[in-house]
């Protein structure tokens, strides 16, 4: 049985203006101790899903439909007692910016011990303790002092870690961490990374990690599922994303990712245009207004949306240009381009 | 810490020394300017068949031909060391801090605001529990429901309360719930009983008051803390305590209304702060003996120590309410460092 498993999920917003489908139809499944990478630029729907697994979204505002999967249970259905139980629990998150996802007015040690003591009876002193000891497992110097510090008196990464250990405090099976190095400098993202790595390996959870950096989902993912307008466009194995992606918009991501071994000079190659609405989603393809290829489909791109298709050992995308087309386009045009770059 | 509590303490202390120095200016410069003399003013304390004579020892006894500056220092004297006051038929010694003696009753100020005291107090503690308790219960509930029908007839209660001047929601009160109709299960104006003599009939005297009183400060306290509320809860670290797993209302009072107390326990240490020195429109109305009872007399009877007194005890309240709001601070957000 996978361990967790989304069918069709869609989380509908209904607002004044119309109908906001943030997402629209997600389908994906994760195993224990692997890692999913969830790209996509702002407002594709990537943090919207991740509420969603959570049970986050507030009952009244946002319409939520399909399945979610968790171990042999299933979410959408259940009471949303039974998901807060899970939560923190079977399932945790790490926030974007931890300085703004921790309590200001409690310190660093009250907010992981209130984690812990959620779904554990113990003693305050026995969960002290604990919180202590998860300080120290993220890398934490002289955790006993900073146990009782408040999440200012931390540096950014030392708050990310704290954010960690926060959500790893109850052994978590299932772990989101949705932007979880955005507000971080580069070099304190490279150890959160590694910790990252660490503490799955060491935990066994099931991790996913919501980014619009790819180069964050390289460090970890073991498959790559790309968001845009609220649907997946391109999944599969990290290797199939980055060696042989299919999709005009993957291409677009992966052009517009800054390398190190690249001569400054040169110029990145950003995605013309901007995101779409999501009350007023393009006909057809979401991408084809953005896409140099959208007149190569003879117009179906305009008016029919893509069919999520296999192509090749569990790589799926959502396009109409045929599958030979997308391949020699990717061999003779895009890849040349992306490496002599 | 302790060198900012001393440097706000002496900042208080020249406070309190302004606003007495303009309180004497006002009380003696004013009546100057109009061309009163020493005698004039004194004859206003020796009753209305008093010759010029005895206007003139008057004067002489109560100090006012002296430079206003000496006279001055002489009521700063009296509060630091005490003073010896002559009333005519022999000396007494008045011990610090002494507030002087009534021109018209003779009897010293501060035992008597001490005596007047503890009926503001009762006043105010009471008020303050129930006004605190509905404010923030109603504001929390309002935020959270926020456009239900519960949340916009709260806020148009509210509105009324705010708008309502206190003379006038009293004088309703008394009718409907004080005299004489079926209704009426409360105690009328003017029954107050000390605490120490009864419990039970000193807050059945005060719950009348209370309630009109906490009327108008709960309608401001539920708006500030529903728009408090209405912030907090969209903080990212609302979310994060849904994340852990906590249950809603845990989430709603220890993270979000946590969040949304400074903004309170700043308007309720100024708001105690002045109530205590004297609810001047309830007390008038409910007939309570309270300090805001008495500053109204002082004023009318032109009565200037009394009026001293009690201002000097107001601004006392305020300022300590002020410092105690600022180390408050420094509890409740510990972001806060005072310097």
């Amino acid at each position: 049985m996978t361990f967790l498993e989304l069918k069709d999920l869609k989380v509908h917003f209904p607002t004044d203006d119309g109908l906001v489908k943030s997402v629209d139809g997600l389908s994906f499944s994760l195993e224990r101790g692997k890692t999913l990478g969830i790209v996509g630029e702002s407002g594709s729907g990537k943090s919207v899903t991740s509420l969603g697994i959570l049970g986050l979204h507030k009952g009244g505002r946002a319409k939520i439909s399909g399945e979610i999967w968790l171990d042999g249970e299933e979410l959408v259905s259940a009471t949303p007692e039974h998901v807060r139980r899970l939560r923190g629990k079977k399932m945790a998150m790490i926030f974007q910016d931890p300085l703004s996802a921790m309590h200001p007015y409690y310190t660093v040690g009250d907010q992981i011990m209130e984690a812990y003591r959620i779904h554990h009876n113990v003693s305050k002193s026995v969960a002290r303790k604990h919180a202590i000891d998860m300080l120290g497992r993220v890398g934490i110097p002289t955790p006993g002092k900073r146990v009782d510090d408040y999440p200012h008196l931390f540096s950014g990464g030392m708050r990310q870690r704290a954010m960690i250990a926060m959500a790893l405090s109850c052994d978590p099976e299932l772990l989101i961490a949705d932007e979880p190095t955005t507000a971080l400098d580069v070099t304190v993202q490279a150890q959160i990374l590694d910790l990252m790595r660490e503490l799955q390996a060491e935990f066994n959870s099931a991790l996913i990690i919501i980014t619009h950096d790819l180069g964050v989902v390289a460090e970890l993912s073991d498959d790559i599922l790309v968001m845009y307008g609220g649907k997946c466009i391109e999944y599969g194995a990290a290797e199939d994303i980055f060696y042989r992606p299919e999709h005009p918009y993957t291409w677009g991501l992966l052009g517009s990712m800054p390398r190190l071994d690249r001569e400054r000079t040169e110029r990145l190659l950003p995605i013309k245009g901007s995101p779409p609405s999501l009350i007023n989603v393009p006909d057809g393809c979401a991408f084809h207004p953005r896409c140099p290829y959208a007149d190569r489909t003879e117009g179906k791109s305009n008016t029919e949306v893509p069919a999520l298709l296999e192509t090749e050992g569990g790589h799926m995308v959502r396009c109409h240009m045929a599958k030979t087309e997308r391949r020699t386009l990717w061999e003779n045009e895009i890849k040349p381009v992306l490496e002599t770059q | 810490m302790v060198t900012y509590i001393i440097r706000r303490l002496i900042g208080a202390v020249v406070m309190l020394g302004i606003v007495s120095m303009v309180t004497f200016a006002i009380f003696f410069l004013v009546p100057q300017l109009a061309g009163a003399t020493p005698e004039g003013m004194a004859s206003r304390y020796v009753g209305r068949t008093a010759t010029g004579e005895i206007a003139k020892l008057a004067a002489e006894r109560l100090g006012f031909n002296d430079p206003l500056v000496v006279q001055y220092g002489r009521y700063v004297k009296g509060i630091v060391v005490g003073a010896e006051y002559d009333y005519g038929a022999g000396v007494e010694y008045c011990p610090p801090p002494c507030l002087g003696y009534s021109f018209i009753t003779q009897q010293p100020v501060f035992p008597d605001l001490m005596n007047r005291l503890p009926v503001t107090l009762s006043l105010a503690l009471g008020a303050a529990v129930l006004w605190v308790g509905l404010g923030v219960g109603i504001g929390v509930l309002s935020a959270l429901r926020r456009g239900s029908v519960f949340d916009r007839t709260a806020m148009i209660i509210a509105l009324a309360g705010v708008s309502l001047p206190i003379f006038f929601t009293a004088l309703i009160a008394l009718q409907i719930f004080s005299y004489g109709n079926p209704f009426s299960f409360a105690a009328q104006g003017g029954t107050y009983t000390t605490i120490q003599d009864s419990l039970p009939l000193w807050a059945y005297a005060l719950l009348l008051p209370w309630v009109t009183l906490a009327f108008q400060f709960a309608a401001g306290y539920a708006r500030l803390t529903r728009a408090g509320m209405l912030e907090t809860m969209n903080e990212d670290y609302i979310r994060t305590a849904r994340a852990k797993g906590l249950k809603e209302r845990r989430v709603v009072v220890k993270h979000g209304l946590r969040g949304a107390l400074t903004p309170i326990i700043t308007i309720f240490g100024l708001d105690f702060g002045l109530l205590i020195g004297g609810a001047v429109l309830t007390e008038s109305a409910f007939s309570l003996n309270g300090l805001g009872k008495y500053a109204i007399q002082a004023i009318t009877d032109q009565d200037l120590p009394k009026v001293m007194g009690v201002t000097l005890l107001a601004a006392l309240f305020v300022v300590v309410a002020n410092l105690i709001v600022d180390l408050l601070y420094a509890v409740v957000d510990p972001r806060v460092r005072l310097s």
